[in-house]
């Protein structure tokens, strides 16, 4: 009964293709057919944020796009942040130091969505990382640890940014 | 939580895309889905076919002509933020489409969709009133201009016929100089507003106001320009006691009751946020004016 359609999408890095129903949001398609769980569910409806991906390296809500709409499209979602399986990202080891997440269903959404901010603004105030994030909801933290975690993360991230510059170079 | 079924339709052309929209029936248009995919995934809407207009050539630009903006009708609002043309010649499309949802929506969200999903309530609806933009639409029967006064109908519904769609919209810029504000009052960074007041004025050298636009969004089933106080304006200088006896004509508007607020809250919005609006609206020309 349901249509479906060929398509071909890169999605951390890794070539996709794959025959989806056309009516298959591009969430319920990352979590279920390409077994990536770490983008998360929360509200389906573009409210909380928790499916934030980033498409062609801007941020969208997976759960307001359909997966035929990401053909031809590249994709980096919460597992595609960390360099490899043993390192993490200097955004998700603020988040640990800092005590950035309580239960975790948010965080994916809030470093996808911090990964294109700090590219954007290397160097936000907290009040442009509240608006920054201000898409995405979250029930135990408060925002207050998450806001810290996101400044600290942006200096990480200048001084990584030196000795990663050096290393391609 | 997920779409009905229907069938899906991605045309590269606007002709294309008309074509499809006149021969189709129960057809939905999908531009940037920030308000279409909730309503399919609540089912709020069960369209036979969607047409997503993501893959038509030609729709998405901001085209800086003499004295007009002219914005194609699937350029994101993350662009339309982003644009050094917008912020340069509009200023107040500048300041109102950054409180257009989250950095999330504006990156997927389109003028084009915006303007036809026409809620009361939107930034660029109001925006679209304020500045008395045109919009161009294409039909079966060639393309068409519609002044943005007479795009709404009714609540939620533009001017377009079945087989038509919106391909873009013509802005006039106003002169440098020019002050300007976009003020709204919601209860969450990124809601849409309960009340909103765009405003733009021209002063004289002797700082009496020579024109006015203002508009309220969120009141009515469309935004409303508030013409008694725009004539009112004429020949006077800003000034905070002279605007309240001003706006406080606004406090009898039409305004509808609903879940967010009661219409007499809405009122009580439409007296206060004009003010603040003109106000800042006045400031700008005067650090404009500044050596």
């Amino acid at each position: 009964m349901s249509e479906t359609r060929k398509i071909a999408v890169t999605v951390n890095g890794t070539r996709y293709e794959e025959t989806v129903p056309v009516r298959v949001t591009l969430a319920d398609f990352i979590r279920h057919q390409l077994g990536l769980t770490g983008t998360h569910l929360g509200c389906e409806h573009g409210v909380c944020g928790a499916c934030t991906i980033l498409l062609d390296g801007r941020s969208a809500r997976s759960c307001l796009m359909l997966a035929v709409q990401a053909d031809g499209h590249d994709i980096l979602t919460v597992e595609g942040i960390a360099p490899d399986a043993d390192t993490l990202h200097p955004l998700q080891e603020a988040f640990r130091d800092n005590h950035g997440l309580q239960c975790g269903f948010c965080t994916p959404g809030i470093l996808t969505t911090l990964i294109e901010f700090l590219r954007d603004n290397p160097d936000p105030t907290e009040e442009e990382v509240r608006i920054g994030i201000s898409g995405n909801l979250c029930r135990c933290t408060g925002y207050q640890n998450i806001v810290i975690a996101a400044l600290d993360a942006a200096k990480r991230l200048k001084s990584e940014g030196g000795s990663r510059k050096s290393e391609v170079g | 939580m997920k779409p009905p079924p229907f069938s899906y339709h991605d045309p590269r052309t606007v002709a294309d895309a008309v074509g499809l929209l006149g021969s189709l029936e129960n057809a939905k248009l999908l531009a940037g889905g920030q308000s279409l995919m909730p309503m399919l995934n609540m089912r709020y809407v069960l369209p036979d076919h969607i047409i997503d207009l993501n893959r038509v050539e030609g729709l998405g630009y901001i085209d800086a002509r003499d004295g007009t903006l002219a914005i194609g009708a699937m350029t994101r609002q993350r662009d339309i933020e982003f644009s050094d043309a917008v912020r340069q010649r509009c200023p107040l499309m500048h300041e109102a489409v950054r409180q257009v949802g989250h950095r999330q929506t504006r990156n997927r969200g389109t003028l084009g969709g915006s303007l036809c999903h026409l809620d009361p309530a939107a930034e660029l609806v109001s925006i679209a009133a304020a500045l008395d933009a045109t919009v161009t639409v294409a039909g079966r029967n060639g393309t068409r201009s519609i002044d943005f006064s007479a795009f709404p109908v009714a609540y939620m519904t533009p001017a377009l016929e079945p087989d038509e769609l919106l391909t873009g919209a013509t802005f006039p810029c106003w002169p440098a100089g020019h002050g300007y504000a976009f003020v709204e009052f919601s209860r969450r960074h990124g809601d849409f507003a309960i009340v909103s007041a765009a405003v733009l004025i021209e002063e004289d050298n002797n700082g009496k106001v020579t024109r006015a636009s203002v508009t309220l969004g969120g009141m009515g089933p469309a935004p409303v320009r508030a013409s008694e106080v725009e004539r009112a304006l004429i020949g006077e200088a800003i000034e905070e006691k002279r605007l309240r006896e001003i706006c406080e004509i606004l406090r009898t508007c039409e305004a509808i009751d609903d879940i967010h607020a009661p219409a007499s809250y809405r009122q009580q919005l439409a007296t206060v946020l004009p003010r603040r609006a003109l106000l800042k609206a006045h400031e700008r020309i005067a650090e404009g004016a500044r050596p």
